[in-house]
């Protein structure tokens, strides 16, 4: 059990910047994040695309945001929880328990949802029979290559991990890349591979084809494949590998009893906490009227959602506040003279 | 303006006025239409706006830009009459353009 002031559910810029207005008012915290990196949507859905609205900042990408945020929490060395997700949250005597699904469990008077628009889960395959066969021969994400030595593997997908994975499996396995056209959007490089190991039968490639069924009794035994014109071919498969991106998925955060408004937190503007005390909701998850979807948006609903964090934590304390500029206590916080 | 038709995947219509400027995703959002998501709110992002547009009207519309088609392969069963319609913009020329959603969006 981790005691903490704060956990924040969200690595992404809200929930980093609000890391870092807890820091600065003395407040300890722990971040969890489903993602197996820090930046949220910034890393996951736009590392290089430019944005031209950060205050005082002309130009920038999600990536150098995110790391320009990082740098500036690392002198409170929060402690994050990657690769994990807020699955329960119950409260005891004033104070939330918070369980994660890897085990891990939390013991704070507060947590800050800045879950964006909910955690990114892979996209599955539309086939309902797909279904019975998940995590188990019917797989989004790989762990152990080694299960797949000399059997038929079909993969299903255009980017970079359907592609890559195509290559490094077809020298073990026989493997198959079905993908619904016939441009990749994969790195050229890696498109011209996937030309040769066709040419060569390394691969079987299926373009403008996308999945129909998968069959078989009790394990898995075929996949059915159909073109958009509807002529259906059947492929023998041990494994059926998709590789579709990520969708964000509200998740567990609807099942807390939290007043939801579609797929968004409604939050009053004073300290962005929900109907239930202790929770606060900041970034694109939080809904008030006039609401921004913007980063800028979010940073201010973080600091102001962390002056709210302080009357749980600090209950015996009044806060202060304080500038950067001239506060010592603030600047030991921070390491600096 | 332009007079849109969505069609949710249930056959339910769906005819609403949207000013010149918005694209077809904010005509929906901004009406309530269930059936398009757009979750990451238009940046071309999450293929959570995914239509369909009949041939005829399809091929009047302006053109995919660069990463529409890669998004769209994320798309919930995509086809050759996909589009983003966070990508279609509102102009007096789509006057009468139906859309049809898909089955969900995920």
């Amino acid at each position: 059990m981790i005691k903490t002031d704060v956990v924040i559910i969200g690595a992404g810029p809200t929930g980093l910047f609000c890391a870092h207005q807890l820091g600065i008012i003395g407040l300890k915290c722990e971040i969890v994040d489903n993602l197996d990196k820090i930046g949220g949507q910034c890393i996951e859905l736009y590392p290089d695309k430019p944005i031209y609205d950060i205050p005082a900042v002309p130009e920038c990408t999600g990536e150098e945001l995110t790391n320009n945020l990082i740098k500036q929490i690392k002198p409170f060395n929060f402690n994050f929880h990657l690769n994990d997700r807020v699955q329960e949250l119950r409260q005891e005597n004033q104070i939330w328990i918070v369980k994660t699904t890897n085990g891990k469990e939390f013991n704070t008077p507060n947590v800050v949802i800045a879950g964006g628009v909910g955690s990114f889960e892979p996209r599955k395959f539309p086939t309902k029979s797909a279904e019975k066969f998940d995590g188990k021969t019917v797989l989004y994400s790989i762990k152990d290559k080694s299960i797949f030595k000399d059997k038929s593997v079909v993969i299903f997908g255009g980017g970079d991990s359907a592609l890559d994975w195509a290559i490094e499996l077809s020298s073990t396995s026989k493997v198959s890349l079905i993908h619904r056209r016939d441009e990749f959007r994969g790195a050229p490089a890696s498109v011209q591979k996937i030309k040769e190991l066709s040419e060569k039968n390394k691969i079987n490639l299926f373009t403008k084809y996308s999945i129909k069924d998968v069959k078989g009794n009790g394990s898995l035994e075929e996949v059915e494949i159909k073109s958009e014109e509807g002529e259906s071919k059947t492929l023998k498969a041990d494994y059926v590998l998709g590789f579709f991106g990520l969708i964000m998925q509200l998740g567990p955060i609807a099942e807390w009893g939290l007043n939801l408004d579609k797929k968004t937190i409604p939050v009053n503007t004073e300290n962005f906490e929900t109907n239930k005390k202790g929770i606060f909701a900041i970034g694109d998850i939080c809904s008030y009227p006039g609401k921004l979807k913007l980063i800028l948006s979010g940073f201010h609903e973080g600091a102001l959602a962390a002056r709210g964090c302080f009357k749980y934590a600090r209950p015996n304390e009044k806060y202060r506040f304080e500038f950067t500029t001239a506060s010592n206590t603030i600047k030991d916080r921070l390491g600096v003279k | 303006m332009a007079k849109i038709k969505y069609i949710e995947h249930n056959g339910k219509e769906h005819i609403v006025e949207v000013q010149n400027g918005l694209t077809v995703m904010e005509g929906a959002v901004q009406n309530d239409i269930p059936g398009i998501d757009a979750d990451c709110g238009g940046s071309m992002s999450c293929a959570t706006c995914h239509v369909y547009v009949k041939e005829d009207w399809y091929n009047k519309l302006p053109k995919k830009e660069m990463g529409e088609d890669d998004m769209l392969d994320q798309a919930y069963e995509p086809k050759s009459n996909s589009r983003l319609s966070c990508q279609i913009m509102v102009s007096d020329d789509l006057d009468g353009l139906s859309v049809y959603m898909p089955e969900k969006q995920v």
